[in-house]
């Protein structure tokens, strides 16, 4: 009777995938949480697509692809910043000229490798099904570490993000931490691209963070509630995944997209059933 | 508090120029002056928000900056998004975050101060709603709580009357008094005219420089007015108001004239 669920614990490659999808959905939860309150997701885009050069490169020279994508993802962050000020650009501006510039490079030195390169391909699309056990390791010591970063300064980023010119001029050291959080990104988007890809990466960021934004007015309750959705739908996209014969990357993409639209379309009800008919004049 | 010979401005515009200022401890100070003219930029200087381009800030005894957890700094309403998932209690507990440091989760202490600070604005029972929720007049008690609980020696409020009830005014005024009484300093930016004349001990006339520092009878000097406002009054009776002023919109429109007071007339 419950074989469904059983049947794929029995391999190794499925309970590594389980529990990386489910802490790449936690810390992604966590991290996007700051970004959808800060407005932040665009960049967050941006970032995961910027790092594919660096992995392309890492996987040339064979070294770490997650030492490549962070410096490629940083170096674009801190680009980003520059060109927005010395150039007198919006923000937005100059991320879209940004990031399609070093996706592009990435594409670019991609073709240019002759034989067939499908790890490459894992890298945009996700395959968590194919992580090895070193590669899980480091995904759960970079996780631990983002969210222990959290844990010392939850209340200073938050501070920072609603309120920049009261906390700054209160003695926080504001940007130093807006430096922070982009750096916690780009180390959340490393961590995730086995899991679901560069291309994918910002519905993990952003989705459980703008559901529970719809269910809660409370800080603290809007991150218990993406970070439940965090943990919930990688496990529900990987087994559907699984029995669908689908992309595991797009699968968990696509559970927490339904649950996102089911939760707007309930809230989308109750308020409409809320709003008193008015009696007509 | 004293600012000497400052000037400071965005991009390569100026938007003050040989700012020389002193604020004595425990004054309860307005600044008023026109749109453009400075007033939001001198309060970011003392904050230590943005450098002046020459000059010194020396605030509380300390170069700009050094002495921050003793300021609290209170945006313009404008600049919330008040939408953020944050409860009242939430935002006066923030006051709390800087003198906490990394590490520290909020304590008996903490508590105790948001909830007394709650409780001087009248806040003690919405202390649980999400500030997008407020009225306006609530949502600035809310952001003079968080100063309040961060206990400091200077408040710096940009606008804390702009767009408020009449009752929170007075309160909101009747607290700062009593703060600066206490030897606290308090220095805040004003469209209202009326209320820096009743409230404030001390005021400071700024159009892009000092024009005038002195008691708040000073607001009622038409050679002030005229000086820092460039002209734009509106006469009605006797009593002066400012045209020149996109937040100012407290008189109903319709039949009344106004003119151009022109310097060479006087």
């Amino acid at each position: 009777m419950l074989t469904p669920v059983t049947e794929p614990l029995g391999y190794d490659f499925f309970l590594r995938a389980l529990l990386a999808s489910a802490i790449v959905g936690v810390v992604c939860a966590v991290i996007g949480s700051y970004m959808v309150l800060r407005g932040l997701a665009f960049m967050g885009d941006a970032l995961a697509h910027s790092a594919f050069p660096g992995v392309v490169v890492a996987y040339l020279l064979k070294g770490p692809f997650y030492l490549g994508a962070a410096a490629a993802a940083v170096a674009t962050a801190v680009a980003i910043g520059w060109v927005t000020r010395r150039g007198n650009l919006r923000g937005d501006t100059a991320i879209g000229v940004l990031f399609a510039g070093m996706f592009a490079l990435g594409v670019f030195l991609f073709s240019l490798i002759p034989n067939y390169v499908g790890d490459l391909f894992g890298f945009l699309f996700g395959e968590v099904l194919g992580i090895g056990l070193a590669d899980l390791l480091a995904l759960v010591g970079l996780s631990l570490a983002v969210l222990a970063v959290v844990a010392i300064l939850w209340k200073e980023l938050l501070y920072t993000t609603f309120d920049p010119l009261g906390a700054a001029a209160s003695g926080l050291p504001v940007a130093a931490l807006d430096y922070l959080l982009l750096a916690l990104i780009a180390v959340t988007i490393v961590v995730s691209l086995q899991a679901v890809g560069i291309i994918l990466v910002v519905a993990m960021l952003v989705t459980p963070a703008a559901t529970a934004q719809l269910l809660t007015r409370s800080f603290g309750r809007l991150l218990a509630v993406a970070v439940t959705i965090g943990v919930i739908a990688p496990v529900v996209g990987l087994y559907a995944s699984y029995w669908l014969n689908a992309a595991s990357g797009a699968t968990i993409v696509l559970v927490e997209t339904a649950l996102f639209l089911v939760v707007l379309l309930l809230r989308l009800q109750i308020g409409r059933r809320n709003e008193a008919p008015e009696p007509a004049t | 508090m004293r600012l000497v010979d400052v000037v400071a401005g965005y991009d390569h515009r100026p938007a003050l120029e040989n700012i020389d200022l002193e604020i004595a401890a425990g004054s309860l100070v307005a600044i008023f002056g026109p749109n453009g003219g400075g007033k939001s930029t001198l309060i970011k200087l003392i904050a230590d928000l943005i450098q002046p381009w020459s000059g010194s800030v020396e605030v509380l005894g300390e170069p700009a900056g050094r002495a921050a957890q003793r300021i609290a700094y209170v945006p313009q309403a404008e600049l919330v998004d008040w939408s953020f998932p944050v409860s009242v209690w939430d935002v006066a507990m923030m006051g709390r975050y800087p003198r906490l440091g990394p590490w520290r989760r909020p304590g008996p202490a903490d508590r105790d101060a948001v909830a007394a600070a709650l409780e001087r604005v009248g806040m003690g029972k919405l202390r649980s709603s999400q500030i997008g929720s407020l009225s306006g007049g609530q949502r600035r008690r809310a952001f003079l709580a968080r100063a309040i609980a961060a206990e400091p020696d200077l408040y710096l409020l940009d606008e804390p009357v702009t767009g408020v009830d009449v009752t929170t005014q007075e309160d909101l005024m009747a607290l700062l008094a009593s703060e600066t009484s206490g030897g606290r300093t308090a220095i805040a930016t004003t469209h209202d005219l009326a209320a820096a004349a009743e409230h404030f001990s001390t005021v400071v006339a700024l159009n892009q420089r000092v024009i005038a520092v002195g008691p708040s009878s000073l607001i009622l000097d038409p050679d002030v007015l005229s000086r820092t406002y460039g002209g734009h009054l509106l006469v009605l009776g006797n009593q002066a108001v400012v045209m020149d002023d996109a937040h100012h919109h407290d008189s109903a429109s319709g039949g009344e004239q106004h003119f151009h007071e022109r310097p060479e007339r006087r």
